[in-house]
């Protein structure tokens, strides 16, 4: 099995996403069934073979350097489940 | 020049490389059309990008690239012509995105050098590892509420460059120096305008400490330091901390720590360890940055100036001094002033005496200024003035002595010494009569001091004194010292 | 299913201009449609008022003479593109309550061509799935039913994760729908509903809008009853734009002008690993003939090998999930969106996230945030796009022995809502077929061309970058010569 309950509990916390105690063991089941799935690309010899960057044949394209956007805090805040005096307000963080 | 701290155990070296994060002066975001003025309302320069709304996509901005490109070449570092953006995965408030736009393993720039003048005359070569283009965070106040912290996102999404200096900086002494020379081809090239108070250059100081020729120790990272002080003060008291830890038999952590200027001490973050695996992968909504050699060329050939050259330079064609020649070139701004003093001189074509301009920028100029509050650009004597009222010396008009109250009115009102000096009836008196009967007069009030003259001729300038009273101050000095030296004693 | 809502997108447009009809009673008898097709759950949202509004424009233009290309043409937007002023869900309850200040640059596009909108059609939860089984809102039927299988008449999925943009458009209940190919989520369920479904090449559509699943791998595309239609559609959705920097700045083709019927001397390649251990022996007769057809026409089917396809799938399951962990990690409950209350900052983010992303998301986040983990990124992120670079190899080498590839769109037709729901692998065997052409960035349309059980089967077209016209050139020819007139169970029945 490629992942433990302690690798799962370990990637949910770094994705952010509660799961709780009891579905650790069935989801690192589960996606260790995916991960041992995908572990057949290690038959593939790559030896020498570039990472796909883009499958687009294009350089990045570049813009001026001019104000167009902003002045709008309506537009930004007006969809923010906690604004608060012009800010986002989140739980306090302690630095 | 390596200054070593003293512990109970014997000397050791302090290692310490910076990170400095620059804000690159531009008029929009690195990746959205929003304003980057400093100052706004919050969320008022604020994009739908910056705010990473879903489906928003970035753009690179040409200029900052740019930027980014000739700071690279001011450091004489390579420019990588094929570079990458990558997305570092954390999670913060003030990261909309969950992630931070930065270059990983392929940066713009690679590694350069940046020379650095120590006080005892000796130059260090101190390397550069990289820079970076990337994107700053929003800002998190904490302050403004009991419960909650409050998010402000107009800094979001601004570029930056992050400037990685080797682990070259043996003192925190050096390690100003690096800073504020750092900051001084900065603002010559004026990719950042190096405004430490605004946040525009913050720096992360990596130290460590070892014994004299001992491998690297481990280094802590000091976070967020947003002046030249402040970096000495931390830099000093985390290798003392370090040391400390090490004698008593500890050993030091690697961990990202804060300066508390409160208190004159580091302390650790208050991270979750899990925070550090930022999963960094090549940024799909972009694509590798490529660089035309010709465009980097044309870069390269338009660079002005900067202040290695410049103080070279002035001490070749000026015949200045390391020191003097440091100082008129540690900015930009105080440069071209003084060679505006200089300029092309009074009629005739020769510049002004270099030294004089030397003396009366770096003297009289910065001490006015400095007591007015007032930087060189908003100088209320223009550099044409001050030549002006040079040439006024040079040419015999007005004194040195007289010259220092025409200055004195000049700061005051901004005026033009010439009229100055006319309305005020200043001009120099060069009439050898006028000047005798003023010479004889004092003689003539004085005769116990006449009689001490043989014995101690230094009376002299007594008499100077009370000629130049009789006369305002307006007596050609050079004139009155000869007529008294005649008639005293022949 | 009424006069004006039997029409094609090309017949609709000849009628509003030859005046047989206004857009405003097109408009009506397609929001009737809509409020017919509310048992499939095709859409989160209909906008019947705006869409009647936006005839009447249509109309005043169309009586000034001054048509637009789409003009009053109503259609329906996957719900992944941003609407500005009106909900955008990602069929996800993290984003609930989520109204765009923004108009995606497709919709934009298709609006500025005269076209109508309907509504927000149901999909898989941010485009993750094939079957539109793990929307948050329900999942959405397939208007085909199976037949001749005695007692099994179960609800079908319609594919996915576009299923709500197909089964409308099989329902009659747009002319057209927008959807986004990201593994093959607009061929699969254009396969499984009996509809034409074009995924253009990468770089061809704007993604600027639409809410990313894997930033490399989206792709914004045209679902029609007809190939003509698909043209005539893409023709407004496609086209440069600068606020995508992977956008192509290349000018848009007119691709209708492109369907000569003509596809004499072309060659077609048949790869060989396309024919599968276990496909349905429907599904083989009917690519057989496919080949047969094109045959008939005057092309030439030649075999070619594309050899890193079995590990098309794999690399996907890694790429994919790798960006969409990243794309969404921007859904933590400040900005926009679902928010549950915590007593830290990371309380709040965990509750927020686990409360608002479903099963199938909450397991790719997951997947992807591993493989992009210390010391996991090189054996399985960077592996996968080395082989991503060896998979577009391939089709670069195919591509010099032929013209246009054909293959089977999905290795089966429908199948029943909920079967194949605790095996994540089996799910996505689905998009064996499809995702090949995502990878590598490809155009690929999927054209019905027979029944199976009664359900209906798709053939696909791949062609080579930015060659969308030869694609639907070639599938135009499939689809005249399969005659594909059946009408799904709920609109017969
Ligand atoms: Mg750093
Ligand atoms: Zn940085």
């Amino acid at each position: 099995m490629a992942l433990d309950k302690a690798t799962v509990a370990r990637i949910a916390t770094l994705a952010r996403i509660r799961v709780a105690e009891d579905q650790l063991e069935p989801l690192a089941t589960e996606l260790s069934g995916i991960l041992d799935w995908v572990e057949q690309l290690m038959a593939v010899d790559t030896e020498n073979v570039p990472p796909m960057t883009s499958v687009a044949e294009m350089t990045l394209p570049l813009r001026d350097d001019v104000v167009t956007d902003g002045g709008n805090r309506e537009a930004v805040l007006g969809n923010a489940p906690r604004p608060a005096r012009g800010f986002y307000a989140v739980p306090k963080v302690v630095e | 020049m390596t200054m070593p701290i003293e512990g109970r155990t014997g000397e050791w070296e302090v290692v310490i490389g910076l990170e400095v994060h620059a804000q690159v002066v531009a008029q929009a975001k690195l990746f959205s059309g929003a304003a980057t003025a400093f100052g706004a309302e919050p969320n008022t320069q604020v994009s739908t990008v910056d705010a990473a709304f879903p489906g928003m996509l970035p753009v690179i901005n040409r200029h900052c690239v740019e930027q980014a490109v000739r700071t690279g070449l001011g450091l004489n570092a390579q420019i990588n012509l094929h570079s990458v953006f990558d997305r570092k995965n954390y999670f913060y408030p003030d990261l909309p995105a969950g992630y931070q736009i930065s270059q990983y393993q392929q940066p713009i720039v690679g590694r350069g050098r940046v020379e650095i003048e120590m006080p005892d005359g000796t130059t260090r070569a101190i390397g550069i590892t990289r820079l970076h283009l990337e994107q700053d965070a929003g800002k998190s106040l904490h302050d403004q509420h009991p419960r909650d912290t409050y998010v402000d996102l107009n800094r979001a999404g601004i570029g930056l460059m992050e400037i990685v200096s080797e682990p070259d900086l043996r003192s925190a002494e050096e390690a100003g120096i690096y800073l504020r020379k750092l900051r001084s081809i900065l603002r010559y090239l004026g990719t950042c305008d190096g405004n430490m108070e605004e946040g525009s250059l913050r720096c992360d100081c990596n130290v460590s400490v070892r014994k004299p020729g001992a491998p690297f120790g481990t280094r802590c990272e000091i976070k967020n330091l947003n002046s030249v002080r402040f970096v000495m003060q931390a830099i000093e008291v985390e290798a003392r901390r370090q040391v400390g830890i090490i004698e008593d038999g500890g050993t030091i952590a690697q961990e990202t720590r804060l300066f508390d200027t409160a208190r004159g001490q580091t302390r650790p973050m208050r991270s979750k360890e899990n925070d550090y695996d930022y999963r960094y992968f090549p940024d799909p909504d972009l694509l590798p940055l490529v660089l035309d050699p010709t465009w980097v060329a044309g870069l390269k050939a338009a660079l002005p100036e900067l202040p290695d050259a410049k103080r070279a330079r002035f001490q070749r064609d000026f015949g200045l001094g390391a020191e003097e020649a440091g100082v008129l070139t540690a900015e930009r701004a105080t440069a071209e002033f003084f060679e505006a003093v200089v300029g092309h001189g009074a009629p005739g074509g020769r510049g002004r005496g270099p030294k004089a301009a030397a003396n009366w920028v770096t003297g009289d100029l910065f001490g006015a200024l400095n007591k007015k509050g007032l930087g060189i650009e908003d100088s209320p004597v223009s550099a044409p003035a001050l030549g002006a009222l040079i040439d006024l010396i040079a040419d015999g008009t007005i004194s040195g002595r007289i010259a220092k109250d025409v200055f004195a009115e000049m700061v005051e009102t901004g005026g033009d010494p010439a009229a100055i000096v006319a309305a005020k009836g200043l001009r120099q008196v060069t009439d050898t009569g006028a000047i005798e009967a003023a010479v004889d007069a004092a003689l003539a009030a004085s005769p116990a001091q006449v009689a001490q003259y043989a014995a101690n001729p230094k009376i002299l300038g007594f008499f100077v004194g009370q000629v130049m009273k009789a006369t305002q101050g307006k007596a050609n000095p050079a004139l009155v010292n000869e007529l008294l030296r005649k008639k005293l004693g022949g | 299913m009424s006069a004006l809502t039997g029409l094609t997108l090309a017949e609709a447009r000849d009628g509003l201009r030859g005046k047989r009809f206004s857009a405003r009673e097109l408009a009506a008898a397609y929001n009737a449609a809509v409020e017919r097709v509310a048992p499939l759950n095709a859409f989160v949202t209909a906008t019947p008022e705006r869409a009647l509004d936006m005839a009447a424009a249509a109309d005043a233009r169309l009586a000034r003479g001054e048509a637009l290309p789409l003009d009053g043409i109503p259609l329906a937007v996957k719900d992944l593109f941003c609407t500005k002023g009106v909900l955008t869900t990602a069929a996800s309850h993290i984003l609930d309550g989520f109204v765009p200040p923004y108009e995606s640059t497709v919709t934009e596009k298709l609006w500025a061509a005269g076209a109508v909108m309907l509504g927000k059609t149901n999909m898989d939860e941010f485009a993750m799935g094939s079957s539109t089984t793990t929307s948050y809102y329900g999942p959405t039927e397939n208007p085909w039913r199976r037949k001749n299988h005695a007692g099994d008449n179960r609800p079908l999925v319609p594919g996915g994760s576009s299923g709500g943009s197909a089964a409308a458009v099989a329902a009659r209940a747009a002319l057209g729908a927008t959807g986004t190919d990201t593994g093959g989520s607009i061929r699969q369920p254009a396969s499984f509903c009996g509809i034409v479904g074009l995924k253009p090449t990468y770089g061809r559509c704007s993604r600027w809008g639409v809410v990313a699943f894997a930033s490399s791998l989206d792709h914004p595309g045209p679902m029609t009853r007809t190939v003509r239609d698909a043209a005539l559609m893409l023709g407004a959705m496609a086209g440069h734009d600068p606020r995508d920097s992977t956008s192509a700045p290349l000018p848009v083709p007119d691709y209708a002008a492109a369907l000569t019927g003509d596809v004499r001397g072309l060659k077609i390649g048949i790869p060989k690993e396309y024919r599968i251990d276990g496909m349905a022996g429907e599904i083989e007769a009917l690519w057989q003939a496919g080949i047969a057809w094109l045959k008939d026409a005057g092309a030439e089917p030649v075999e070619i090998s594309l050899p890193m396809t079995k590990y098309a799938l794999p690399a996907y399951y890694v790429i994919a999930p790798a960006e969409a962990s990243s794309n969404l990690a921007r859904y933590d409950g400040v900005k926009f969106g679902l928010r549950v209350d915590g007593d830290s900052l990371d309380d709040m983010y965990e509750k927020t996230r686990a409360a608002g992303f479903g099963g199938e998301v909450r397991r790719r986040v997951l997947i992807g945030t591993y493989v992009l983990s210390a010391g996991y990124y090189d054996a399985y992120y960077l592996k996968a796009q080395r082989v991503r670079t060896l998979i577009a190899r391939d089709f670069a080498a195919a591509f010099e022995k032929c013209d246009c590839i054909l293959t089977p769109t999905a290795p089966s037709a429908a199948f029943a809502i909920g079967e194949k729901a605790d095996d994540p692998v089996a799910m996505y065997l689905n998009d064996v077929f499809t995702v090949p052409a995502d990878l590598a960035g490809l155009p690929a349309i999927s054209v019905p061309a027979g029944l199976s059980d009664g359900l209906p089967l798709g053939l696909q077209v791949i062609g080579r970058a930015f060659d969308e016209a030869m694609v639907l050139r070639v599938g135009q020819v499939l689809e005249t010569a399969a005659q594909f007139t059946h009408v799904p169970s709920f609109l017969a029945g």
